[in-house]
């Protein structure tokens, strides 16, 4: 395995050690020991199966919800373990925010969607200011500005996907995870989806899995490789796939795997 | 709609060629100031600033390569890309050209004095403007100029056919200008070289932005 990064001490964000997940007792992830420094962005990538979505889900406990699952090892967030005992998942989930596949707006308004999360959690300031910047950030304020109070349901998937991003934005958290957040939307969406990535790591780090690695090219700062469960490569984006270390690798990214 | 930051590469790929031109542009016009003044001092400094030119030759290499893997480039983006490869290597060997012609300062100070030829001295002004142009298409994506620049290329190849007619009846005449003679061919070939790059460099320009292939005059054989 190679995976040589060098993140200086105290901008590691997230960090596996010997972290495995297993399924009902089959191993989706084995033994990954994996650090992601702040304010970058790095993508999982890696054939179906390879464990790249159980990995990115163990970052914010989404794996607690699925029944039979079990993790061992550390997931670290900011040095702390995040199953550790007295973690509460709900608190972690509002700190690291996650973006899924298939936009899930809630069937109301635009600004309810971006407002739920925060009044749920107590919000005393400005609702309408964090309403206005969760969207500006998301690069959907200009196209919804006048229709606040539509439904969500009536924007388009691309809109769709990036009111979702605003309504995790809302909670100001400090990660997104990001499930393949494109891969349900046209190539135009989903340019706007690369291009609002790379505008978010000024301020959060952003975990992405895509099975379309010219995506992962196009907008990650580092890449890792996933197979069967282990990281195989991990390394920065422009070396990863200009130069891979390892033959795997080479092979996955050249379309010429098995 | 193109991404933001992948034009922001673009356009930092092409002012980093473009500043590797200028100095390409500027090490000829050295060369053969030092040439003609028999100043060994700017010959050096020709050969010093080569070492930039090979360095910025790799960086937008390297540039280059990582853009085409990363951002998958497309049509006219696609193009630049890769002509950008092909000028800046282009614009390297015109740098050594450059060097070359300021080596030979070193043994022309001591060879006896040597008429500089106005064939030479038309050469060196006409290769200097050819590849000035070139770098102005390149940067405007003017083909209008690129494909002017291409025909000024046959007034060289005359000039520098006229030069070797000259130097060679000097040379015969009297056998001690032989070894100055000699160095001046050989500054003749190089200032024909470097027009001839110029003309590489206006060809790219033309597929760069036309999509068109000029080269190995493929233009002119297809209209038959």
């Amino acid at each position: 395995m190679s995976t040589a990064i060098q993140i200086p001490p105290g901008e590691v964000e997230l960090e596996a050690r010997d972290l495995s997940v297993l399924y009902g007792g089959t191993p989706a992830v084995r033994n990954v020991s994996i650090a992601i420094p702040d304010r970058q962005v790095v993508a999982f990538i890696g054939p179906s199966g390879c464990g790249k979505s159980t990995l990115l889900r163990c970052f914010n406990r989404m794996n607690d919800l699925i029944p039979g699952a079990e993790v061992t090892g550390a997931a670290l967030f900011q040095g702390s373990n995040l199953y550790g005992s007295g973690v509460d998942a709900v608190d972690v989930r509002r700190r690291i925010g996650m973006v899924f596949q298939k936009p899930n707006p809630f069937p109301k308004s635009i600004y309810d969607n971006v407002a739920f999360g925060p009044r749920i959690n107590g919000y005393k300031g400005n609702m309408d200011a964090l309403v206005e910047r969760s969207l500006r950030q998301a690069a959907l304020w200009d196209e919804v500005k006048d229709r606040l109070d539509s439904s969500a349901l009536a924007l388009s998937g691309g809109q769709q996907q990036r009111l979702c991003i605003a309504r995790a934005l809302s909670v100001e958290p400090e990660v997104l995870l990001m499930d393949e957040p494109a891969s349900a939307l046209d190539p135009i969406a989903s340019q706007k989806i690369e291009d609002l990535i790379y505008e978010l790591k000024q301020h959060y780090t952003v975990v992405i899995v895509t099975h379309n690695m010219q995506q992962a090219a196009r907008v990650s700062d580092f890449t890792a490789f996933l197979y069967m469960g282990e990281v195989v490569e991990y390394g920065p984006t422009e070396g990863l796939f200009t130069n891979p270390k390892e033959e795997r690798t080479e092979a996955y990214i050249t379309g010429r795997f098995g | 709609m193109t991404h933001r930051h992948f034009q922001e590469e673009l356009d930092a790929l092409k002012s980093k060629l473009v500043g590797m031109a200028g100095l390409a542009e500027s090490s000829v016009r050295t060369a053969v100031e030092a040439l003609l003044e028999r100043n060994e001092a700017k010959a050096d400094r020709v050969v010093e600033a080569d070492n930039t030119i090979d360095s910025l030759e790799m960086e937008i290499e390297d540039k280059a390569i990582n853009l085409l893997a990363l951002q998958q480039p497309m049509a006219r983006d696609l193009r630049q890309i890769t002509m950008s490869m092909r000028i800046s290597s282009d614009l390297e060997r015109v740098g050594d050209h450059a060097v070359n012609i300021a080596e030979t300062v070193h043994w022309l100070v001591e060879a006896p004095l040597f008429p500089v030829l106005p064939e030479i001295e038309e050469m060196v002004r006409l290769a200097t403007t050819m590849l000035k142009d070139a770098l102005d298409a390149f940067v405007r994506g003017d083909t209008r100029l690129a494909r002017e620049i291409l025909k000024r290329d046959d007034r060289v190849d005359e000039l520098h056919e006229n030069t070797f007619r000259i130097l060679l009846t000097h040379m015969m005449e009297d056998p001690r200008r032989i070894s100055a003679g000699m160095d001046l061919l050989l500054v003749s070939g190089n200032l024909e070289r470097i027009a001839d790059l110029a003309t590489n460099v206006s060809e790219d320009v033309i597929y760069q932005v036309e999509g068109r292939v000029v080269r190995h005059h493929a233009e002119e054989k297809r209209t038959g």
